[in-house]
């Protein structure tokens, strides 16, 4: 079994004012132990919400209807919610974007560090902060023992985040799910903690799902890529396929749109139209309305075609090489 | 990033069209917005629509006193509620004073709104020292009850309508001032009062043109319990003897006067009155929570 | 730390002395004090002795400087309506206030902050919307008025408690109160609810806006992915980080239930300093009404100087960069 992650048909609802919004249709991928999952997409398109529920924290007004997801083979939806809680930081664990919001302001990092680890080991708060030290010191974080006792606006943007990382690495989990981690950094230490991330998946053996806008930053980390629009996964592979050779439409217009994956001075395509109202989607295919290849028989569900591991959800791809 | 521009684009007639919306959706606040105009239609109609004018002194009957809701008395109609220990229709009574009680709350409030907004913007527009100075007196009153504040300065003035609602304005300015306060200093750092410094246009308009319409919303959520407080604290000042004469009486002194018969069975005397302050703040004070609550943006989801 | 303590407990003294001169100006120098006090009828020679008495004919300043001086000395004058001196009036009623707020306090903070934390927690239950219901009235509607309520209902009709007055005096600790005795304790425990009302209302409406703020926060969705259990949340996390505002507003309701207390000891006849400030200021006995209010003044900064440092406890970023 080496499928550390396996997502099959996720679907998550939410009630709004306008109506039922599917923010999440039928998504299923893989990562195995040690690879990095890039799941791409623009602000809407249900990425975040995917990876809240794999962790199971969706909270009313919505709600994850269907789908199985397996974390080592075991179906957290099955679970009871206390059972589920029980693997949230042990088995799966996440990494959330801005980390002065994520760490409380009023406890010191060893304190909270502490708790994450007390909560699933029973152990006392020496040797709790003693673990704490050592997880900082993997993460490469310089004097953790002085770091334990700072509070969170006393380190800087880049440190947090590190520190972040740590808490998320304090059991040893098998995924760890990363929602645009470096999103709120600045382009410098962006790039140390891609190294370190990608350093920790080699060393660890931890699968990794990396969510962002970015493609810049997935297509330099990542093993595979998902991209996903309103809340469905249009293409699916290998980095070096996806980015090299794109076959959807919509990821097509994303590589094209991506500066530094373009000569200088040559003019940057844009996508028309403008972001899915999730609430208003079209039958069929949802990318539709904005598409150049569109044709009538867009109106009715695309299938998914493709050889090996590099599939796409279009009627009409791109062809492949 | 702090986003600079100022309030959404939508023009002002659709914004309140989508305020009122959003408001309706509370029926309990809709319900204290009805009753709140119903009662200040009939205190301020009081003339008209009291059977009874209780201050005229010629009309008065002691023979009539003490009447349980109810009984027909001399002047042959039906004293709903009852009549007092002069003789006078509670109703009637009621009504007057809920006007009076009114007229003290609103101009109270608006004064104090009024002085409270012009110290909060000149305080946040001009900075520095002027800023300092006038922060430290209002939160230096801040913390000082408004009771004691309006205790004092009633004892010390005198009683009398005039000298009630300048305790009032005194204990309550300094809310609107910080508040105001507070909003436009976060309004101040954006561009476009920035913008609208570097061109000629005199500092007062910039304040009250630019700065003021974005400093609303939290304002009238203050200046709606700031009203309701005003009307409780007047029947309050007014309950202990140190507020309006009995000859311009508002609900808190109709009630001081029920309250020496609340150990015999005359509980007419007091009770209705106080029914009618309690819905009025009460009704009040729910039309501004949910004034507050649509106004949130954090709330609005 | 120290510096920032140093600092406010000097800003504090200049606001009593700068208070204490304006309570003075306001009581003495608006109105004429001679002519309340003295009978028009009195003759001349009455009126100057009366005048050289208390000092009414000396310059304003002058007369402060007195003042001040007396203080200073711990005498704070006659009371001019029962001639006896105003420290030892005050003192003797002084208790009964006390106790009264005491409990007052202390049944708003163990009901209201319970009942905030809960309909925070589960907002949209019928439990949580029915106390937020109750809350505005606890607040909204004005304590003498609830005060008559219930003495109507449990006093008048039911006959369960005293309509009025103190309880009897027994000792704890040595100290003499009327919360030793029982009869006590059903003598305090109406107007002590019905001050509690106010304060209770707010930090019910206070505790759950921070609930409800804190229970969305990012840190909080990260403590559930960590795997910690709710129950752990709201004590270790999410009490820390509401306690900040909630004591910020403690400090200031102490003092407004004090204030309050003048309302709620006129309608039960409690017989405590609040009662006292309404006779003195209904017959402008001035030494009186001046004593109570430095004092008022001089515990209201007290208040605001333990908030702020029970803030920076709490709050450390205050704290590290206020020590600066």
């Amino acid at each position: 079994m080496n499928k550390a992650l396996d997502v099959r048909g996720l679907t998550t609802r939410f009630e709004t004012r306008s109506g039922m919004v599917t923010a999440v249709n039928g998504v299923s991928f893989s990562v195995e132990r040690g690879r990095i999952m890039g799941l791409v997409g623009e602000s809407g398109s249900g990425k975040s919400v995917t990876g809240f529920s794999i962790l199971g924290l969706i909270d009313e007004p919505g709600k994850v209807v269907a789908g199985e997801v397996l974390v080592d083979g075991q179906d957290l939806r099955a679970l009871s919610p206390d059972a589920v809680r029980r693997l949230r930081g042990a088995r799966v664990a996440m990494v959330f974007q801005d980390p002065m919001m994520t760490l409380n302001p009023v406890l010191r990092i060893g304190d909270q560090m502490a708790m994450a680890v007390r909560v699933h080991e029973k152990m006392s708060k020496r040797t709790a902060w003693e673990k704490a030290r050592q997880t900082l010191e993997i993460v490469g974080i310089p004097s953790p023992a002085e770091r334990l006792k700072a509070y969170p606006h006393q380190l800087s943007g880049g440190m947090r985040q590190r520190v972040a990382i740590a808490i998320a690495l304090l059991h040893r989990p098998s995924v760890i799910i990363a929602d645009e981690p470096t999103t709120a950094l600045d382009v410098s230490i962006q790039g140390q903690i891609l190294a370190e991330v990608r350093r920790l998946a080699d060393e660890t053996g931890t699968a990794i799902v990396w969510v962002t806008h970015d493609l810049a930053v997935i297509s330099s980390l990542a093993d595979d890529i998902c991209v996903m629009y309103a809340g469905r996964i249009v293409e699916r592979g290998p980095a070096e396929d996806v980015i090299g050779a794109p076959r959807h439409p919509y990821t097509v217009g994303l590589i094209g749109s991506v500066p530094s994956l373009h000569e200088p001075g040559t003019p940057l395509p844009q996508i028309p139209g403008s972001t899915p109202q999730l609430s208003n989607l079209p039958t069929g295919c949802p990318f539709r309305p904005r598409c150049p290849r569109a044709t009538d028989i867009c109106a009715s569900e695309p299938p998914i075609v493709g050889e090996g591991d590099h599939t796409v959800s279009c009627h009409h791809p791109m062809e492949a090489p | 990033m702090a986003d600079t521009v100022s309030a959404p684009v939508e023009a002002r007639p659709a914004r309140f069209r989508n305020f009122c919306a959003d408001f309706a959706r509370s029926p309990v606040a809709v319900i204290s917005l009805i009753l709140i105009f119903g009662l200040l239609f009939v205190s301020f109609a009081a003339p008209l629509v009291s059977p009874q004018d209780p201050y005229d002194l010629a009309k008065l009957d002691w023979l009539d006193a003490f009447l349980k809701p109810g009984t027909v008395g001399s002047g042959g109609y039906v004293h709903i509620l009852g009549t007092d220990n002069a003789g006078r229709d509670m109703l009637s009574a009621i009504f007057y004073g809920l006007r009076t009680s009114f007229v003290i709350g609103l101009s109270a409030g608006v004064l104090a709104l009024v002085i409270g907004i012009c110290l909060g913007l000149a305080a946040a527009y001009f900075g520095g020292r002027i800023e300092a100075l006038i922060m430290r007196i209002v939160d230096l009153q801040l913390s000082m009850p408004a009771i004691l504040l309006a205790l004092v300065l009633v004892a010390v003035l005198g009683q009398g309508v005039g000298q009630i609602i300048l305790a009032l304005v005194v204990a309550q300015y300094a809310y609107f001032a910080r508040t105001t306060h507070g909003a436009a200093t976060v309004e101040r750092g954006k561009d476009y009062i920035e913008a609208a410094r570097s061109t000629p246009l005199p500092t007062v308009r910039v304040l009250f043109r630019h700065l003021l319409p974005n400093v609303l919303p939290p304002l009238i959520v203050v200046a709606t319990v700031q009203v309701a407080s005003a009307i409780a604290l007047e029947a309050t000042l007014s309950f202990l003897g140190v507020g309006l004469p009995l000859t311009e009486p508002s609900l808190g002194s109709l009630i001081a006067n029920g309250f020496k018969y609340i150990h015999t069975d005359r509980y007419w005397l007091s009770i209705y009155p106080g029914i009618f302050l309690m819905v009025t703040v009460v009704a009040i004070n729910l039309v501004g929570d949910q004034v507050r609550t649509v106004l949130d943006p954090r709330q609005n989801r | 730390m120290l510096a920032f303590l140093i600092r406010r407990l000097l800003q504090a003294i200049v606001v009593v002395f700068a208070m204490s001169l304006i309570v003075f100006l306001g009581v003495y120098a608006i109105g004429n004090p001679i002519d309340v006090l003295i009978d028009p009828g009195a003759t001349q020679a009455i009126r100057q002795q009366l005048i050289e008495q208390y000092g009414l004919d000396q310059p304003l300043w002058q007369q402060y400087l007195t003042f001040l001086g007396n203080v200073a000395h711990g005498d704070l004058g006659k009371s001019m309506v029962y001639n006896i001196s105003v420290t030892s009036l005050v003192f003797s009623r002084l208790p009964a206030t006390v106790e009264l707020v005491a409990v007052a306090v202390f049944l708003a903070t163990a009901i209201g902050i319970p009942a905030g934390l809960y309909a925070g927690y589960r907002p949209k239950s019928l439990a949580a919307r029915a106390i937020m219901a109750l809350s505005v009235l606890g607040f909204s509607v004005p304590t003498f008025w609830i005060g008559m309520l219930l003495i109507m209902a449990f006093a008048v009709n039911l006959g369960w408690l005293p309509s009025g007055g103190r309880g009897d005096v027994g000792e704890i600790f040595g100290i003499h109160t009327s919360l030793a005795t029982a009869d006590g304790w059903r003598h305090v425990i109406m107007p002590a609810f019905n001050l509690s009302l106010f304060m209770m209302g707010l930090l019910i409406r206070l505790t759950r806006a921070g609930m409800v703020e804190a229970m969305q926060a990012d840190y909080v969705k990260f403590a559930r992915a960590q795997g910690l259990p709710d129950r752990q949340i709201v004590f270790s996390h999410v009490m820390r980080n509401i306690s900040i505002p909630i004591v910020t507003v403690f400090g200031l309701e102490v003092g407004s239930t004090l204030a309050f207390a003048v309302v709620t000891e006129s309608v039960f006849n409690w017989p405590g300093v609040g009662k006292l400030i309404i006779d003195s200021i209904l017959q402008l006995d001035r030494p009186v009404m001046v004593t109570y209010l430095v004092l008022v003044v001089i515990l209201f900064v007290l208040i605001n100087l333990i908030v702020d440092i029970v803030y920076a406890r709490l709050d450390p970023r205050v704290r590290l960069k206020g020590g600066k």
